[in-house]
């Protein structure tokens, strides 16, 4: 095989990574606005949040998959707490724009209260040895062991997400609350404690999302900011409350991001002279998912894969 | 009849704020507190800019969370033609003339807007909010790619605008400036707003499905809105590079588009002055918790989520009575 396949390989797999890390956090956001309609600025906090605590639990019990266990619940809990101090109280469309402000605020808070856990400093940790090197694949084929585990992560995720949301009796109850959550409760669905786990799951993957970047990027106070936006632009172009859409936008997104930066400036140096392609490349690529989410809006404004209108009282 | 008082106090302390701020030179001069100036002039500098976004929130009903990166094009509008007009390069593009700078700015800016407002008003509520946001970054990250501008760094301003009568390193004309706009722009405002084009505005903030019905073309009034509220965006910007005599890509990130939108809500979406009273409360404020803290993002976070809360249970409180 030549050096430049395996290049290519290798930048396929990167895009295939960044697409289920950057689904890992849509997912819970998708979610979250689909049942509650809510919209979560302060997601991205999460990200940080689970990067911090899973690298913090991991030097406490000395492992790093102990850490990441660990982590899951505690995020949840964190996840429950904004749903009842936020969510609850401004749930609604008519509150979208207090629902940003305040999901703002929380954001604005976490980042202090990470900064007084864990300084300013960025935080690294140990993986175990069996993801540490490179594993073979055969016709002289070696990829980084780490980055198919992540790779393993969020195909089992998200197969995980499917099966709970279109045949577990908990995801079907969920569907019945984004449709119409006053019926549902007159069904008898137990919509507040429905509600907080939605907010529960969503924070556990969007800490997950956060946790698997640790040992490639240090958890760092700017994940916060960082991942928030590039995750709308996913829900975007997926079509906000679509599992679905934010799984195929992800991948797309986090494809076109990774081969934008690895490709781009050879390609345009084979149509432009050098010192323009040198210049235009590194902007065009770091725009190059937005230019996505634009020709997008343009041929469908509600996305790829729109839910079915929600029922309002 | 306590809430008319409480109205009545606000307006006096609003008009004593204004007054404040244009007699600002004079009064720093006379209490020898040169740091105040700076405040007071980037209180107005902010203040303009949340009049432009006043009039697409307050009259139009559209929030937008990417008013931040008009600051920033406003900015880098100023920048590079004085970066060439000094080290030489793009010589179409050099200038000193501060006419030429906020042309420049009124330009980029309204071009901005109209092409990101044309693809964001597509849609409506809470998609528009992120797509204006997502639209901010994309600038964000393509100053970030600007080397010859300082790229991430940002850069320096090594010369103020020339302006004919007006020396702008001088604190004091640089806030006359920085304050006669934002008085001007709250004129344009009360104007826009009691004219045909705010009245049009209005109605489709209010009833779109109708005024499309009477044959308003909805989309285009609030186009028009976006673009102009963008415009007063970047003529703020153009004021903040001469202020600060320095820009950066950070001018643009998300944070701060949710800072002018807290300024909106503070001051009350959609009243005259407003967007003074918000940019002043968070200047104060801002200035007041990172003095005493620098984890002062936790107590502005936790008031930001007060205020969004208060301000979401108002109407439900009248809806009860």
């Amino acid at each position: 095989m030549s050096a430049e396949a395996a290049l290519i390989l290798t930048q396929l797999l990167n895009g295939v990574q960044l697409g289920l890390l950057l689904f890992l956090v849509a997912a819970g956001l998708t979610l979250i606005f689909g049942v509650l309609d809510f919209v979560n600025l302060a997601h991205g906090a999460f990200v940080m949040l689970g990067a911090f605590i899973s690298a913090t639990l991991a030097r406490w019990t000395g492992s790093w998959l102990a850490g990441v266990l660990l982590m899951l619940p505690v995020m949840a809990l964190i996840g429950m707490a904004l749903e009842l101090l936020l969510a609850r109280p401004l749930s609604g469309a008519h509150h979208h724009l207090a629902q940003v402000l305040a999901s703002f605020g929380a954001l604005l808070a976490l980042m202090s209260i990470a900064m007084l856990l864990w300084g300013t400093q960025g935080m690294s940790a140990e993986l175990p040895g069996w993801l540490r090197g490179q594993m073979s694949l055969g016709g002289g084929i070696a990829l980084p062991a780490y980055r198919l585990f992540i790779v393993g992560v969020g195909l089992l995720v998200a197969l995980l997400l499917h099966l709970l949301l279109r045949h577990a009796r908990l995801g079907m109850q969920w569907r019945a609350v984004a449709a119409n959550a006053q019926m549902a409760s007159a069904l008898g669905a137990p919509v507040a404690w429905l509600r907080l786990s939605v907010f529960a799951l969503g924070a556990a993957l969007a800490g997950l999302a956060g946790a698997l970047m640790v040992p490639i990027t240090e958890a760092s106070l700017g994940m916060a900011v960082e991942y928030i936006i590039i995750a709308f632009v996913v829900v975007i172009i997926g079509g906000l409350g679509s599992l679905k859409g934010a799984f195929i936008a992800a991948l797309l997104v986090g494809m076109i991001d990774t081969l934008g930066r690895a490709f781009l400036d050879d390609a345009l140096r084979a149509v432009l002279p050098l010192e323009l392609a040198e210049t235009a490349a590194p902007a065009l690529s770091s725009m190059s998912i937005y230019l996505l989410m634009a020709l997008v809006l343009i041929i469908r404004p509600a996305g790829l894969f729109p839910p079915p209108a929600r029922r309002r009282p | 009849m306590r809430r008319a008082w409480l109205h009545r106090a606000l307006l006096v302390l609003e008009g004593g704020l204004l007054a404040l701020l244009l007699a600002a030179p004079l009064l720093a001069q006379w209490l020898a507190a040169p740091f105040w100036l700076d405040v007071a002039t980037r209180i107005a500098t902010l203040a303009l800019a949340a009049v432009g976004l006043n009039l697409l929130l307050g009259l139009g009903g559209l929030a937008s969370f990417g008013h931040a990166a008009y600051l920033a094009i406003g900015a880098y509008a100023t920048a590079i033609p004085t970066y060439h007009s000094i080290y030489g390069g793009a010589a179409w593009l050099a200038s000193d003339n501060g006419l030429f700078h906020l042309l420049l700015a009124l330009t980029c800016g309204g071009l901005f807007a109209l092409i990101t407002g044309w693809l964001a008003l597509k849609t409506r509520g809470i998609h528009f909010i992120m797509l204006t946001m997502a639209f901010a970054q994309m600038l964000f990250y393509l100053l970030q790619g600007l080397e010859t501008y300082g790229g991430d760094d940002g850069i320096g301003l090594d010369a103020r605008s020339q302006l004919p009568g007006l020396n702008l390193d001088d604190a004091a004309q640089m806030h006359w400036l920085a304050a006669g706009l934002l008085l001007a722009g709250l004129l344009l405002y009360r104007l826009l707003a009691r004219s045909r084009f705010g009245l049009v505005l209005m109605g489709c903030r209010e009833r779109p499905e109708r005024m499309w019905a009477l044959g308003w073309p909805v989309r285009g009034v609030l186009l028009a809105a976006y673009v102009v509220s963008g415009m007063l965006g970047s003529m703020a910007g153009w004021l903040s590079a001469n202020h600060t005599a320095f820009v950066s890509p950070a001018m643009a990130e998300w944070t701060h588009s949710g800072e002018l939108l807290f300024m909106i809500i503070l001051g009350g979406a959609g009243r005259w002055l407003g967007p003074l009273t918000g940019a002043a409360g968070f200047v104060l404020l801002e200035e007041w918790l990172s003095s005493a803290t620098i984890y002062w993002q936790l107590p502005f976070g936790l008031l930001l989520m007060a205020v969004a809360l208060w301000q979401a249970g108002v109407p439900r409180r009248e809806e009860r009575a």
